[in-house]
């Protein structure tokens, strides 16, 4: 019974979050609500004993990928209400409805057709390993076999997709102007900044070619 | 109704005992809850108290000392002065995010606390106490995730940070909250790699079982030492190390408080809080430092372990113990502060993913390689070297590395810039 009142809170702090991403008007306040969802499917995985998960789900997404995005929207300065009768793309919104219906209808055709679609038994039919006394280890245990032994090939090729990922992410952060020049002489460079110093104009100048 | 066709509803029985409680009592367990609470009070009361002390006894001044004997109620007197003060929000702030910002900070340093072993027998009793007829484990709770939860909440005694920061509608308190946010996002993973080595020699996530396996000593040259078995001589130093600094970064303390740099950033995140808010910041930051040094302790100094001297009240000597090494370390906190000069800001993101990170990682991995050795039977003090030698040849490769992009960098510089 206990289970069932702690499910049954958990999904409503969920839905109430996911409903709150979207009809919050302010990024940082969907933001939060992202954490409220993010923390009640930590306590979803609480109920079906999957303690780790629950502590990863936390750790992970609630302790640093929501704070990299309040990061962005902080740093962006997007942090106003948008307008949101201007349409940026035409035919985007009939685009949304009509992929989130999909999505809903996919999600239920599973739900209904596959048995176990949700809950305990797909979140535990992987994880039914014995150890030596004949006790079920531990779900640590359970996914540390499970992802160094059948999957070891999907858990490589993840981490060097996301290496990839990060390797895309510096070479586009990285700023490149033009071809790579001999360096200057150090004096010349010293007198130069002098000059600048002395006459402010330059710097105006500098900024202006930078600029186109 | 959807879930009702579930069968693991009906079939799944929710099992309380995976998460030890002192007590299963909940009457007991409201107490305990009190009193762990009241304690951590008490704790902050005195260390705001103590670090006033040797800081200014380190500074040649004489400190508090008029409220009570050697000044030793000044913070309560500063509480209740803040209580009667007025309570300010800005025009510009978020209303909601400012009032909510403060117990986001608070509530993340009180969890971590309570899986945290305070004591109990663990020379021959497996941690368990005995007192007024009641065995019991004499921590809150310790739940199966166990250590996991000490970084799930500093992760998110971030985000009260920075929604203060946000919310105050205000330049600088959102400056602070910035440079708090990148700082702890980068030093937790310094943190958790050094974590893993420790998980790695226990075996196990539960701070009940760390503490375990660091108790009965180990033999060194053929001599039984007592503390031998500690994490900390058992891995070598460096993890240890490594989670001193990365755990004063996450606190935000000297020499890593960028975060309220009163120079650059009026008083940083919490510039625009007044009177009661204010104070649960204040709370907060000590008490995650108590919490983080009772973590250290845990992790490191074999937690409640120590002689127990007179078995009538072996109940009382762990306590002794434990709170004995948390004192030393709260003592090296309050001592950075009163010793260290600041960090510059690129300096800090440098220590943290130059160094700290990739000195975590390496040794992480020799560990690991020293653990399979062991399993398989290899000669121990080559398997040490060869992973030493790879360690080293690793971090000179890094190190040339952010060298050469460092040149290039000033090439580029030099080209546009002139």
């Amino acid at each position: 019974m206990l289970q069932v009142i702690v499910f049954l809170i958990a999904a409503a702090i969920v839905l109430v979050g996911a409903g709150g991403v979207i009809f919050a008007r302010h990024p940082v306040h969907a933001a939060l609500f992202l954490i409220q969802t993010l923390f009640g499917v930590a306590v979803l995985f609480l109920v079906i004993e999957a303690h780790f998960l629950a502590a990863i789900q936390v750790i992970v997404y609630a302790g640093a990928i929501v704070i990299l995005f309040l990061f962005v929207i902080m740093l962006l300065g997007v942090d106003r209400s948008e307008n949101l009768r201007v349409e940026p793309i035409i035919g985007q919104r009939q685009l949304a409805w009509f992929t989130g219906a999909s999505i809903l209808g996919l999600l239920l055709a599973i739900i209904y057709s596959v048995d176990g679609a949700t809950g305990f038994q797909s979140s535990r039919s992987a994880l039914d390993r014995l150890g030596v006394d004949g006790e079920p280890l531990p779900d640590v245990n359970q996914l540390a076999e499970s992802i160094f032994t059948d999957f070891v090939f999907a858990f490589e090729v993840t981490g060097l997709l996301l290496t990839v990922a990060v390797v895309g992410a510096v070479v586009m952060a990285r700023k490149i102007s033009g071809e790579l020049q001999p360096l200057p002489d150090l004096p010349e460079r010293r007198v130069s900044r002098a000059a600048d110093a002395a006459d402010p104009t330059a710097d105006d100048a500098v900024v202006d070619a930078e600029e186109a | 109704m959807i879930f009702a066709q579930q069968p693991y509803l009906e079939t799944f029985e929710w099992s309380w005992p995976t998460w030890r409680f002192w007590e299963n009592d909940p009457v007991f367990l409201i107490i305990q809850v009190v009193l762990i609470f009241a304690f951590l009070l008490v704790a902050v009361m005195l260390m705001v108290w103590f670090e006033r002390k040797v800081v200014s006894d380190m500074q040649n001044r004489i400190g508090p000392n008029v409220a009570g004997p050697w000044g030793i109620l000044q913070t309560l007197a500063d509480g209740i002065k803040l209580f009667f003060k007025e309570d300010l929000i800005p025009d510009q702030a978020d209303r909601f995010v400012f009032k909510l910002a403060p117990y986001l900070s608070l509530i993340p340093a009180f969890l971590m606390f309570t899986m945290v072993p305070i004591g109990g027998n663990f020379a021959d009793k497996n941690g368990e106490a005995e007192l007024f007829g009641h065995t019991f484990l004499v921590q809150l709770v310790d739940p199966p995730m166990g250590i996991l939860l000490f970084l799930a909440m500093s992760g998110l005694g971030i985000y009260g940070v920075m929604l203060a920061g946000w919310s105050s509608g205000s330049k600088y308190p959102l400056l602070g909250s910035v440079r708090a946010s990148a700082q702890m996002v980068s030093y937790e993973a310094a943190l958790g790699l050094s974590l893993a080595a420790v998980l790695l020699a226990s075996g196990s996530l539960s701070t009940h079982d760390i503490v375990a396996e660091q108790v009965g000593g180990a033999e060194v040259l053929g001599v039984e030492i007592s503390v031998a078995s500690w994490n900390i001589f058992g891995l070598g130093f460096i993890p240890f190390i490594v989670f001193l600094i990365a755990g004063t970064a996450e606190l935000n303390r000297p020499p890593f408080d960028l975060v309220e740099a009163e120079q650059e950033l009026v008083g940083g995140f919490h510039t625009e809080y007044s009177s009661l808010r204010f104070s649960l910041f204040f709370l907060a930051e000590f008490m995650n430092v108590v919490t983080m040094s009772a973590i250290m302790v845990t992790l490191f100094f074999g937690g409640p372990d120590g002689p127990i001297l007179w078995d009538a009240i072996d109940w009382f000597w762990p306590i002794l113990w434990f709170f004995s090494k948390v004192i030393v370390f709260l003592f090296i906190f309050v001592w950075f502060r009163a010793t260290l000069p600041r960090l510059r800001y690129d300096q800090l993101m440098d220590l943290g993913w130059k160094v700290l990170i990739p000195i975590s990682l390496i040794w992480f991995l020799i560990l690991a390689a020293i653990r399979v050795g062991q399993d398989e039977d290899w000669n121990i003090f080559v398997v040490i070297a060869v992973g030493l030698a790879g360690g080293v040849l690793a971090m000179s490769l890094l190190m040339g590395a952010i060298r050469n992009a460092r040149l290039n960098r000033a090439e580029s510089d030099v080209l546009e810039y002139g």
